[in-house]
């Protein structure tokens, strides 16, 4: 065993050498296809690796993830401005494999930056890695407290559970005189943990009388008995911090048990398959998100068509964050002219502005998202705007 | 609510001693821990999605459905991942153990490959059906967990201590050997335990289907923990240390959210046992003497 880590350490020391020495050399290179890029002939490649949580209880989250990114590296490619090629590792959803995933992106798969890994719960592991090694590494779906101030080359899309969750809350509370709310969530992940800790803070700040807290494990089925203690206490809305698989189970459980009350839930809960899963039950889910399907906007309407004919089902949040993530990367590429990992970072820093099918999205300086996010309510089955 | 609660720790312990039910059996005769039975489970649960909402057939058809394949499935297990071990003279005990625990995350992986990741709605108006007492809301498909673990309970009970065929069996857990010089067919006990046990597991899955609606490929691997928990409460191969077992838990876990912490749930759950363990070590109705296995 010890043979083995030394000799990991070895390749690992070794190769990051090589890059080193290849970086060298690729700069001069690069400087002197910089003024033809635009002549055509310069089309600036790189590898991109791509750390997602494809088997395991969150393998949706996974497929969902890879999906977009397949789809924008498709119309990326095919426009030929920048080419890019998706390394791909499965993460299943463990701090530790997601961390040999990134070790072998970064060491012996020399990719420019990776995209993922897709909880931040990973993250946290696999952020400073990617620091400490200068590659640039963007989340598309870590909304969890304190991801982007990981390091100067940790980066995400995904809009943070903090500016997510006030935003459904205080029309939820304007929408219907909500005086005393429950709180339900999964105490075992990072992202629904931290979406606890900003609903319970945000329905403090708002002088919402909190009821009780419950909590629930990943992959429990039974919800009953958290929901009839909840019911007795007769609050006026209920805070869950939930994944969408467990979310819809709970509001499915949790409507036949006669509680009628509107959920505002994080951004894990928020996915059509909700719909799917409960039924009528989702009816009456507000959450807020930068992502809506519905937009009247033809980028969103192109993608949404395209998304569903290739894979046969429609994009949730996920899908959506990371094919704009693609987009965002490859326009980065685009400005640096090079597949330099600390020319690509600087770029990147950048984008602002940048119209994605997300909306209209920067980074801040500490490479967190700056956007308007929509509230959306389910109603009649169906995701809309939320505005009563 | 006391009743709802009481209500909610029944059916979600009836369900404990029911995937308990096949464990014990499996233990009792054949002294193996069968890992894959919350896998099976598991199976049974997807059987019946696939049944009641993908081809919309009636609910009776989903048990069935779900009872052959779970019981071809167990044929399958104890054929290609228990029977060539037993063969094998001087083979570990835990070598079954060990390939057990292939079959399940074999069945796991499979699932996901087959049905997708995710949860998978359980949608038949069986579910929805439901009497009010008073302020109380019982679902139907509550009673019928609970009586369905009953009945399962009682005919495993009289079937091992009253029939033929359950002396043989029991003549087979005893001694493996002495048993077949005796004119037992031991190859088709066994194999018949086996099936049994899986079929069991299939009830259990579409009843966890339509109770809590969440079906999930992952749905086996914590069931099937619970399941292996009880037995040890219970005592290992004990029918009614199962049932009792089964209740205990799931009505520990109920109450532990009404008067605790919801976060201990599962903790809770534990501690019993080892408090439990550390006060009879045999189980609740096991026997205090250990030469009942190898």
């Amino acid at each position: 065993m010890s043979i083995f880590k030394k000799f990991m350490q070895f390749s690992a020391v070794s190769s990051m050498l090589l890059l080193a020495a290849c970086g060298g050399g690729g700069d001069e290179t690069a400087s002197g296809t910089e003024g033809q890029a635009d002549g055509g002939s310069g089309v600036v490649s790189a590898d991109i690796g791509v750390i997602s949580y494809n088997s395991g209880p969150g393998a949706a989250y996974g497929e969902a993830i890879t999906n977009g990114l397949k789809l924008a590296q498709e119309e990326i490619n095919a426009k030929g401005e920048v080419n890019i090629n998706l390394k791909i590792e499965d993460s299943a959803g463990e701090q530790d494999q997601a961390l040999t995933a990134a070790q072998k992106l970064i060491n012996s798969e020399n990719v420019t930056a990776i995209i993922g890994p897709t909880l931040s719960t990973e993250m946290n592991v696999v952020g400073p890695e990617a620091d400490l090694s200068g590659v640039p590494i963007m989340g598309t779906s870590t909304t969890a407290e304190g991801i982007p101030q990981l390091g100067e080359y940790v980066f995400r899309n995904s809009i943070p559970e903090a500016l997510a969750i006030p935003a459904s809350l205080k029309k939820a509370i304007e929408a219907y005189d909500v005086k005393k709310v429950a709180i339900l969530y999964g105490n075992d992940d990072v992202l629904t943990k931290s979406g606890f800790d900003t609903m319970k803070a945000t329905a403090e700040e708002m002088g919402l009388e909190i009821l009780t807290i419950e909590t629930f494990q990943k992959g429990q089925s039974d919800y009953n008995a958290q929901l009839t203690k909840i019911k007795s206490l007769n609050p006026d809305l209920i805070l869950a911090s939930a994944l969408y698989n467990e979310g819809a189970v709970i509001m499915d459980q949790a409507r036949k048990m006669g509680i009628d009350v509107p959920f505002v839930g994080g951004n894990g809960f928020n996915s059509p398959e909700v719909i799917n899963i409960a039924g009528d039950a989702a009816n009456g889910l507000i959450v807020a998100t930068p992502w809506f399907g519905e937009k009247e906007d033809p980028k969103v309407q192109d993608f949404v068509a395209k998304y569903t004919e290739k894979f046969g089902k429609a994009p949730d949040q996920f899908a959506a964050q990371s094919y704009d993530g693609l987009y965002i990367f490859a326009e980065a590429l685009k400005n640096a002219g090079d597949s330099d990992r600390d020319a690509f970072r600087d770029a990147l820093a950048e984008i602002s502005n940048f119209e994605g099918i997300l909306g209209n999205f920067s980074f801040d300086e500490e490479g967190d998202v700056v956007m308007e996010p929509t509230v959306l309510t389910i109603k009649d089955g169906k995701f809309q705007e939320f505005n009563e | 609510m006391l009743i709802e609660q009481l209500i909610n720790g029944i059916t979600l312990g009836s369900i404990y001693a029911i995937v308990a039910l096949g464990f014990t059996l499996v233990f009792g005769v054949l002294g193996i821990v069968n890992m894959g039975h919350g896998e099976i489970f598991m199976f049974g649960a997807f059987i019946g999605v696939l049944v009641t909402t993908t081809f919309g057939l009636p609910l009776w058809l989903a048990f069935l459905a779900a009872i052959i394949v779970t019981a071809f499935m167990g044929y399958l297990l104890e054929r290609f991942a228990l029977r060539p071990l037993r063969n094998h003279q001087g083979s570990n005990h835990l070598a079954p153990l060990i390939s057990t625990i292939g079959v399940s995350i074999f069945l796991e992986n499979l699932s996901h490959h087959l049905f997708g990741p995710g949860n998978h709605p359980f949608r038949t108006p069986f579910a929805e059906m439901s009497i009010e007492i008073g302020s109380v809301t019982v679902y139907l498909v509550q009673i019928v967990i609970f009586v369905i673990s009953l009945i399962l309970m009682a005919a495993l009970s009289f079937w091992l201590g009253k029939t033929k065929a359950g002396k043989a069996l029991r003549a087979v857990a005893e001694n493996l050997e002495t048993a077949s010089l005796l004119g037992v067919d031991t190859k088709k006990y066994i194999t018949l335990t086996v099936i049994l046990a899986s079929a069991m597991g299939g009830i259990a899955g579409i009843l966890v289907g339509m109770a809590f609606n969440a079906v999930t490929p992952q749905m086996g691997l914590s069931m099937g923990l619970k399941g292996l928990a009880i037995i040890i409460l219970g005592g290992m191969g004990n029918v009614k240390g199962a049932m009792v077992g089964g209740l205990i838990l799931g009505l520990a876990e109920t109450f532990i959210v009404v008067y605790g912490d919801s976060g201990y749930r599962d903790a809770i759950a534990f501690i019993a046992i080892i408090v439990i363990l550390l006060v009879r070590p045999q189980g609740l109705f096991g026997q205090k003497t250990s030469d009942v296995r190898r």
